[in-house]
């Protein structure tokens, strides 16, 4: 009896392809090393960091007021989300009462920007999926309307600084309602596209479906929070759970998905983008003039000692505070809890034993914001 | 020997020779034209305007962006095998230019009347996996390789049900032989776009159609088959260390293969320049007869050129394991069951409406098994144990 015969023939070898940090579909300077035997992924290994700026540090180094600029440069996708939850730290430490009119705009505003953050999640994972630049160019269609009404506000395209603490920087332009209704228009409009587009196509379903599944209590082990917790069929989302601003007198669903694969990560976000739509209906209903700063605002704004934390539900999941003072007019230590960094850290479970290919859109569907991840 | 040339005697070789200089300056025209049309195609579909500033309406920026890069610097890597590196763009821009020789344009436009056209058209054009895989491995580059590795899977893959589809129209092509008896089955191009003066290929094999078209898509790594080149995967697949006027050539290269296959496509399927009333014009007026051959040619080649642009604007790009099952399991086994059914209908002389129906039931059967493929869950393949690399890739 031949007991020598080999059981391969040949030897084969994992290779490792290095993905990252400059890499057409890490959406940023993110590296991840894959480990493949063949077009199977075994390994992932991610690395970041490349993007760290201390944001946090430099925040402990000014004031209360100019931190606000900061969390933009955080969260460069959702910035009137993650301002959000900055000035709401400072609010609650500083005891302060913000006005009516101020909450509802910001609530308009941080749902506006919802939209906008997902419309640049369907565009550049349509790219990822192989879309040659359709997808992404209608995405961007309806987001560059979106970011000339936040240019109109704001005066800035990219780095509003609108929010204060205490209410908001300055009066919205006259003609708000109006253009709000505009924006609200094309945003239904670039959502039946990207209905038709990406949704009802075969070959992305056959792509996206039963691709980086993670199940409920894996993707709540991991931490994640936000549109991809809840594409795991978790029902957590802040804004009713944990209500801030007036979320608790509007109506709008939880979306979450059933089986928490890439498919139902790009869904969820999708649905959402219509309650997002049906909530800032509803404020432009109840937004009434009145005062958008306290009446009573001290020149230079000192907080009493003590720690809170506050966390909001910014598009990509739970973007939270924690802001200590020890009196004072500046932060004494200030941590961002990024909901990118906790949702990035299931990537490897998600990852391994599908194709180099799904590695991509796996990456892709997390929707990760790499200054947010690396702060 | 000697061959007439416009009403002259001409040596054979500097017949060939000429014939030869004029296809590669026609295709490179052709190549730069089409380079200009899919980015406004592309743009349009997007809503965009594409190129505008070079020459009116944007006509020169393909020329400017061919004088971009034979400007730029040819580089190579350090650690690339210069031989393979440096030869492997003649082996994709060789073959496909010699494709040329066989596509018939009009009744008498055709550099060389191939009796087996059809054969050294589908076994010409394929030798330039053999430049891809060049490429990937020359260059050591990971990415490269495993875009060379998916482009000679996929390249392989779908060259098969490509000959095979062709193959079937083959062999209904009728033709009279001297003795004036009908014979079945010619590889000629020109016979075979001769004998649908009167209905097109398409409308007997409407099977063999799809499956050329969409090996064809395959075979031209485009999109949604684009995965050796996958952007978004592979950044560029096998040329990602090629620049200037070495990747131009790969550039050049692969829309001639565009523009030839769809010709091929539409000579075999569409009447190519016989129908409609192909011979009749030429018959009354030789001039305009050709130019109208001419034109019937193009139009039908632009409008193939143009559904392959239309699917890349739209359609995201499959994964290679679907990519391979859907030739193995879905094209190839129809493919053969295409030639199998028309070898039965030829062989107990069956009348030819059968080839319609028989052909038209494939392509239903075609059409249920791709929707059905999407609409039931993929399998999760199976999780490999996870070898302990972390330290590895960490150093």
């Amino acid at each position: 009896m031949v007991t020598s015969t080999p059981e391969r023939e040949f030897e084969t070898q994992e290779l490792l392809i290095n993905m990252g940090p400059q890499h057409p579909s890490t959406h940023g300077v993110f590296r991840m090393v894959l480990g493949i035997d063949g077009e199977l992924v075994t390994e992932v290994v991610p690395y970041i960091g490349y993007m760290h700026r201390g944001a946090e540090k430099l925040c402990e180094t000014m004031d209360f007021r100019q931190g606000v600029g900061y969390m933009d440069r955080t969260e460069y996708l959702a910035n009137f989300n993650a301002e959000l939850s900055y000035v709401m730290a400072v609010e609650k430490l500083a005891g302060i009462e913000v006005p009516e009119r101020a909450q509802w705009i910001r609530m308009i505003l941080c749902e506006l920007n919802r939209l906008s953050s997902h419309f640049m999640f369907t565009g550049a994972f349509g790219t990822d999926v192989g879309v040659f630049g359709t997808a992404f160019v209608y995405s961007f269609r309806e987001r560059e309307v979106i970011q000339d009404l936040f240019e109109e506000i704001t005066g800035d395209r990219l780095m509003y600084a609108y929010f204060r603490p205490g209410g908001l920087g300055w009066e919205v332009p006259d003609n708000f309602e109006q253009r709000v209704q505009e924006v609200l228009l094309s945003a239904e409009r670039g959502i039946r596209d990207m209905d038709g587009l990406l949704t009802q196509n075969e070959i992305f379903l056959a792509r996206t479906k039963n691709v980086g599944v993670i199940d409920a209590p894996d993707a709540i082990d991991w931490g994640m929070s936000g549109p991809s917790l809840r594409a795991s069929g978790v029902p957590m989302d802040i804004r009713r759970d944990e209500p801030y601003l007036y979320y608790p007198q509007l109506k709008f669903d939880v979306i979450t998905g059933e089986t928490g694969d890439v498919f139902d990560r790009y869904y969820v976000r999708l649905q959402e983008m219509r309650e997002s739509v049906r909530i800032v209906e509803q404020c432009m209903e109840r937004l009434r003039p009145g005062p958008i700063l306290p009446e009573r605002m001290p020149r230079m704004l000192r907080t009493p000692p003590g720690e809170v934390y506050v966390r909001t539900e910014a598009p990509r999941g739970e973007f939270g505070i924690y802001l200590v003072s020890q009196g004072g007019n500046r932060p004494y230590r200030l941590k961002i809890r990024s909901a990118c960094l906790s949702n990035l850290q299931a990537l490897r479970d998600m990852t391994i034993g599908h194709y180099v290919a799904d590695a991509v859109i796996i990456l892709g569907s997390i929707d990760i914001v790499l200054c947010e991840v690396d702060r | 020997m000697n061959v007439e040339l416009f009403g002259g005697e001409i040596n054979v070789w500097w017949d060939a020779l000429a014939r030869l200089g004029l296809a590669v300056g026609a295709m490179t025209v052709v190549a730069m034209g089409l380079i200009y049309l899919e980015r406004k195609v592309i743009a349009r579909f997007q809503q965009r305007l594409g190129p505008t500033r070079t020459g009116p309406i944007g006509m020169l920026q393909a020329l400017a962006d061919a004088v971009k890069l034979v400007g730029k610097e040819d580089l190579r890597p350090r650690n690339a095998d210069p031989w393979v590196f440096e030869l492997a763009p003649y082996f994709v821009f060789v073959p496909i230019f010699l494709v040329f020789v066989a596509v018939p344009f009009a009744f008498d436009w055709q550099i060389r009347v191939l009796e087996l056209g059809l054969l050294y058209v589908v076994a010409i054009s394929s030798v330039n996996i053999v430049g891809w895989v060049m490429a990937g491995w020359g260059s050591d580059n990971r990415y490269a390789m495993l875009g060379a590795l998916r482009a000679a899977a996929q390249g392989i893959s779908y060259e098969l049900p490509l000959v095979i589809s062709l193959v079937a129209v083959a062999m209904i092509v009728s033709q009279l032989d001297s003795a004036g008896e009908v014979l079945r089955g010619s590889l000629n191009l020109h016979t075979i776009v001769e004998e649908q003066g009167h209905i097109p290929y398409i409308v007997w094999q409407p099977l063999a159609f799809a499956i050329f078209y969409i090996a064809m898509l395959a075979e031209l790594n485009r999109t949604p088959f684009d995965i050796p080149v996958g952007e978004s995967e592979v950044v560029g697949g096998p040329f990602v260390e090629y620049s200037g006027i070495r990747w131009s050539m790969f550039f050049l290269a692969e829309y001639t293969a565009l523009f030839l296959l769809s010709l091929v496509g539409a000579a075999v399927f569409l009447g190519g320049w016989a129908w409609p009333l192909g011979e009749e014009l030429r018959g009354e007026n030789e001039l305009l007869g050709v130019l109208y051959q001419l034109g019937l040619t193009l139009a039908k080649t632009g409008f193939l050129i143009f559904t392959v642009f239309w699917v890349r604007s739209t359609m995201p790009r499959m994964r290679i394991d679907q990519l391979m099952a859907f030739s193995w399991k879905v094209l190839l086994p129809l493919a053969f069951a295409q030639i199998l059914v028309n070898g039965l209908i030829l062989v107990y002389d069956w009348p030819d409406v059968l080839l319609l129906l028989t052909s038209g039931a494939g392509l239903v059967a075609l059409v249920a098994i791709v929707d059905r493929a999407v609409t039931r869950p993929a399998q999760r393949p199976p999780r490999p144990a996870a070898a302990a690399l972390g330290s590895e890739a960490a150093s």
